[in-house]
């Protein structure tokens, strides 16, 4: 219990600081929707090829603005000496990683809420659909179990903005190719049956990386 | 509690042997020191000397490379949670959040120590450091002085019987550090142990009852106060360390 209540006012103070700031926010949506624009203009093309190369925009567009995003997750806390200040609170290292990690699924569940009606607008295809809703969710999660790790590693380096993509993009692309699939068979109206191998996968990764960073989660923070 | 923690149960900070290196430089080297509950310990150093890393390593933010210590007799690799509620530390960093008003920063702080009657504690606390009228202003439009005096609070809130100071008095003012101290005994019934480390040799033999000179890693030069004036300290400081006051 007391886990939790630690957990949620992590995730609130986070919250609270972005909301005053709406630093993530506001430079991560207006990145996303540039690339959404850039694209939509770029591939002009027939309704059928929108719809083949559409789950790839929104994927690349996705995975590059959780970059962008995480980086933010604990900078910081790093440039207010607040880090430390939650390492010495009396609670396990696995708390600060929860709940930093909710914090930044809110925030880019926020921004995939925002992108999504503007991407169906653009290229006129039915994206608002529940079975890509629930594919942009486990996908978020899974960017997020990843990517809070790899920025409580990024946050001790010099070149921080690097070294976050250069470790996360390539240990999320099983997760984004699955995402790019399923939205592909979604968009062309398939039924869950079809997309069941592929949400498999996404929620085997989500599974597997919620579990190993947060196992190691405390040997990355305390090094 | 372990079978070492009996033997050890009247030191308040029990290190034996404590090493910590950062890759090939060790920063620590064999640090053995004993405290009684409620004594004063103050740390001298040249810069580089192990002192931060030493308050680091006690504080439980990074881990020994080697060796071991005990908090109340209590082993930092099984009870580092407990270690920590027992545990105030103030360094040069506030651990204070810009975007948050002072009062929202001790009520974060609050819920991650447990704090219980916290809106009572909290106005305490503010109490204490002669902040309450700043209660509800961000944390970001406070001078250097006024973040420190909050950081005092926030170190004040779970009623912690040892406290480490790493160099508190960075950037403040002969009031705001005569409040510091003001504030550290202000809740006196129970004297606290404190751990300090500080580059004035004045201030910091004021406030100690024994006090020691780390030099590259290792304890040096280790006397109680009442065997030494501050003559006789600048002479020691100057010799072990080779840099003047």
């Amino acid at each position: 219990m007391r886990f939790w209540t630690k957990v949620m006012a992590i995730t609130w103070k986070d919250t609270l600081c972005e909301m005053r700031t709406k630093e993530i926010i506001t430079s991560v949506l207006v990145f996303t929707l540039l690339v959404i624009v850039i694209f939509n203009f770029a591939f002009s093309a027939s309704q059928e090829m929108m719809q083949l190369v559409a789950p790839g925009i929104l994927w690349a567009t996705f995975a590059f603005a959780g970059v962008l995003s995480l980086n933010r997750s604990f900078v910081p806390e790093k440039e207010q000496g607040c880090l430390e200040g939650l390492m010495v609170c009396p609670m396990s290292r696995e708390v600060i990683y929860v709940g930093k990690m909710l914090g930044s699924l809110l925030f880019l569940l926020i921004i995939e809420a925002i992108a999504l009606p503007i991407f169906t607008l653009l290229f006129n295809l039915p994206v608002l659909s529940l079975q890509l809703v629930v594919i942009t969710f486990l996908t978020t999660v899974g960017f997020v179990a990843v990517g809070t790790l790899f920025s409580a590693l990024a946050v001790n380096t010099k070149a921080r903005e690097l070294v976050l993509p250069i470790l996360f993009l390539p240990v999320v692309v099983p997760i984004v190719i699955s995402a790019v699939k399923a939205s592909g068979l979604a968009l062309s109206g398939e039924p869950w049956s079809e997309l069941s191998s592929w949400l498999q996968i996404i929620g085997a990764f989500d599974v597997i990386f919620l579990v190993v960073s947060f196992l190691i989660f405390a040997y990355v923070i305390e090094e | 509690m372990d079978s070492a923690a009996s033997a050890s149960q009247n030191w308040a900070i029990e290190i034996q042997e404590l090493t910590k290196s950062f890759g090939t430089n060790l920063a620590l080297r064999g640090i053995d020191l004993k405290v009684e509950p409620g004594e004063s310990i103050v740390i001298f150093g040249p810069n580089g000397a192990g002192k931060t890393t030493l308050i680091k390593v006690l504080a439980t933010i990074i881990n020994p490379s080697s060796g071991r210590f005990l908090v109340d007799g209590l082993n930092t690799k099984n009870n580092a949670e407990e270690i920590r509620r027992r545990i105030g530390v103030v360094t040069h960093q506030t651990f204070l959040y810009n975007n948050l008003t002072a009062y929202e920063n001790l009520e974060f702080y609050s819920r991650m120590y447990d704090v219980p009657r916290r809106k009572e504690r909290i106005h305490e606390v503010l109490t204490m450091v002669g902040m309450t009228s700043r209660l509800h202003d961000r944390v970001g439009t406070f001078s250097r002085g006024m973040q420190q005096r909050l950081s005092i609070a926030r170190l004040l809130l779970h009623k912690p019987t040892i406290i480490l100071l790493d160099e508190p008095e960075t950037g403040l003012d002969q009031q705001a550090t005569s409040m510091l101290w003001q504030a550290l005994q202000a809740e006196g019934e129970v004297k606290r142990t404190l751990i300090h480390t500080t580059h004035s040799l004045e201030r910091g033999l004021e406030t100690c009852d024994r006090l020691l000179i780390l030099v590259q890693g290792k304890i040096a030069y280790e006397k109680t106060r009442q065997t030494l004036n501050a003559a006789d300290l600048k002479q020691a400081y100057q010799h072990y360390t080779g840099v003047g006051t």
